[in-house]
């Protein structure tokens, strides 16, 4: 028997579950089928777990994969570092208007499509950009500088891209920091360095992990960042995952690509969990 | 040679853009004294309590603690510990950790900070309470964790802001007599800011009547309410009566005041201008339900009983004196003819000119 109650209740639950059913679940069951499948003859599959097999032979893969992990802690780790400073600003030093006026500031670039500001930092960049052109005007470079297509430029735009969903959380957590407790830090003799380390962070780690398993998250999974900003030289994991699938027709093989991915996310998020004593419920609801 | 006194504030000011806060203050508190500072909100005594911890700096004038003065020096270098309205103690900390923050931020080593804190603990009688969570300490448990945080420095001064304030009256009282002991078994020297005329009065040594940026009046609490100096805090410390009329030439006091009425009420004071105030407290004034009685008190008014406002000790009757033009507060006679006595009984209310204060209006 079925009370209106509970009728009520599916039909809330309803768009929430067709959209995780048939965009997250139903694919990844798909894609998880697709790689242990092994091409045996054209068109033949059979159960095998070749395609991870093949992700450790090959060094490309693994190393690729290895870049991918470690530049996505350095960019995540370089995000926080950049905005903890302006979430301290918005939140504990700016008062009404300026307030608002700076969160939309920090908001701004975000009605823009991610491609059209990675497309920015080409102009910038690029060999016949505008800081190229600058540098030669200045005196301080004899040709033209090329700043695009290595790692600094991959890592900076990706920091770019993640200020944002670093900035939002950490200003909540510091928001609610009561101004006395700092007041008090000082007052009991600490520096500011003492009060910043002792109450501010603590205060605000878990707006600093849900900041960072944000940007953590869209820093592994990007794609177009990478592509445009480090060329041949980006390699990053996704564009590996792209080539399986669309270059080369080889879907199992992405698909297990795929699944390695979710596995170094997961376990990487999982390990800064553990690492800053952060349950996962208090750091989903400080995100929120 | 006399000893510099623990506090000692030359002509204070701090102001605000056009608003002036703190208002040319001067005073001095003495090694050891629990001193108050008295006012309703908004008169200036954060901003004062603010400046003497260092969170503000004053417009002008000098501030010194045992001689030296602390003007430009910054919160964390001054021998002066805050105990905060919301008391403020570090919800990511344990108690314990809470305790030894200020001795860790001073140098002391780890274990000389955990025997430190250990013994603090005891002497307000928490021991054993190192390890427990801020959040699962009672309110007046928090209060004596706020007061040993700031008590293990031992600081020249311990400044506390109405820190009694969110407590429920009957901790609240406790805490009074707590906070009184604490004081005087450590022998510190405290700085209490209240609005609550009660707790000044209660713990105090000497308390600063504040209003509007200046001190109206600095004496001991029973100075004070015996012997105010000024009409403002005649009329805030302790209950009162109070009429104002024209200045008259005085018969049996030093000063008299006509009501609007006709009626004229007697008593001390200097009254100049042409109009003031009088005031009386309500333990002062003599009842009478014969109507001929107290014939030899000259500020006698008859009338009748309009509520009778019942609260143990602090019983109080309203009495409706047509002379007066406003309901007259009289102490409720506890024992007596008239301790039985209700709504609408005649009755006859006196007392002396020099229970009687009067102040230019």
């Amino acid at each position: 028997m079925r009370t209106p109650r509970g009728l009520g209740l599916a039909l809330l639950v309803a768009p929430a579950a067709l959209w995780l059913g048939l965009l997250l679940v139903l694919p990844h069951v798909e894609i998880a089928i697709l790689s242990v499948s092994e091409r045996v003859a054209p068109r033949v599959y059979a159960f095998g777990l070749g395609n991870y097999r093949e992700f450790f032979a090959e060094p490309l893969y693994w190393r690729t994969f290895a870049r991918t992990a470690a530049l996505s802690i350095l960019v995540t780790a370089l995000t926080l570092a950049l905005a903890f400073p302006v979430a301290l600003y918005v939140a504990r030093v700016a008062k009404g208007r300026a307030k608002s006026l700076l969160f939309l500031l920090c908001l701004i670039p975000f009605w823009v499509s991610e491609l059209v500001r990675t497309l920015g930092w080409m102009i910038l960049l690029r060999e016949t950009g505008v800081i190229s052109a600058v540098l030669q005007r200045l005196g301080l470079a004899s040709g033209p500088v090329e700043l695009l297509y290595n790692d600094g430029a991959v890592v900076l735009g990706l920091v770019y891209g993640g200020l944002l969903f670093m900035v939002v959380p950490l200003v909540n957590a510091l928001d609610s920091l009561d101004p006395s407790l700092v007041e008090a830090g000082h007052d009991l003799g600490g520096s500011r360095w003492t009060v910043l380390r002792r109450i501010v962070i603590p205060h605000a780690m878990p707006g600093i992990v849900a900041g960072s398993i944000v940007v953590f998250m869209l820093t592994v999974g990007n794609f177009a960042t990478p592509v445009l900003l480090g060329g041949k030289n980006g390699l990053w994991f996704t564009e590996q995952i792209y080539a399986q699938f669309i270059t080369r027709f080889n879907w199992p093989q992405g698909s297990a690509f795929g699944f390695l991915l979710l596995a170094l996310s997961s376990a990487i998020v999982w390990a800064g969990l553990k690492l800053s004593g952060q349950p996962l419920g208090r750091t989903l609801r400080q995100g929120a | 040679m006399e000893s510099a006194p623990d506090l000692d504030l030359t002509a204070v000011t701090k102001r605000f853009g056009d608003h002036v806060a703190v208002d040319g203050v001067s005073f001095t508190v003495s090694p050891g004294e629990f001193f108050s500072i008295l006012g309703p909100s908004g008169c200036g005594k954060t901003t004062l309590l603010r400046m003497i911890a260092g969170f503000e700096e004053p417009t002008a004038g000098e501030i010194r603690i045992r001689g030296r003065s602390v003007v430009g020096v910054p919160a964390n270098r001054r021998p002066v510990n805050m105990v905060f309205q919301s008391l403020a103690l570090f919800p990511m900390m344990s108690v314990g950790e809470n305790i030894s923050y200020g001795l860790r931020c001073h140098g002391v080593g780890k274990s000389e900070a955990a025997e430190r804190t250990e013994r603090m603990l005891e002497r307000v009688g928490l021991p054993g309470f190192a390890e427990r969570r801020v959040g699962t300490l009672s309110g007046g448990q928090r209060q004596r964790v706020a007061i040993a945080r700031c008590l293990v420095l031992d600081p020249t001064l311990v400044l506390l802001d109405e820190p009694l304030g969110a407590l429920d009256l009957k901790l609240r009282e406790q805490m009074k007599v707590e906070l009184k002991q604490i004081q005087a078994t450590f022998g510190t020297t405290f700085v209490y800011i209240t609005h609550d005329q009660s707790e000044a009065l209660v713990m105090s040594d000497r308390v600063a009547v504040m209003n509007a940026g200046r001190f109206e009046q600095v004496a001991a609490p029973r100075a004070l309410y015996h012997d105010p100096a000024t009409r403002f805090v005649a009329g805030f410390v302790g209950e009162t009566n109070q009429f104002v009329g024209e200045v008259l030439a005085p018969a049996f006091g030093t000063a008299a005041v006509r009501l609007p009425s006709g009626c004229v009420i007697e008593g001390m004071g200097v009254a100049e201008g042409p109009r003031a105030a009088c005031f009386v407290r309500p333990e002062a004034i003599a009842l009478a339900d014969d109507p001929g009685a107290l014939a030899d008190l000259p500020n006698r008014f008859p009338g009748h009983v309009s509520a009778v406002l019942f609260d143990g000790a602090n019983s109080a009757l309203l009495i409706d004196a047509p002379d007066l033009g406003a309901p007259l507060r009289a102490a409720l006679p506890q024992t007596g003819p008239l301790a039985g006595i209700g709504v609408g009984a005649p009755v006859v209310a006196g007392w002396t000119p020099e229970a009687t204060r009067i102040f230019p209006a």
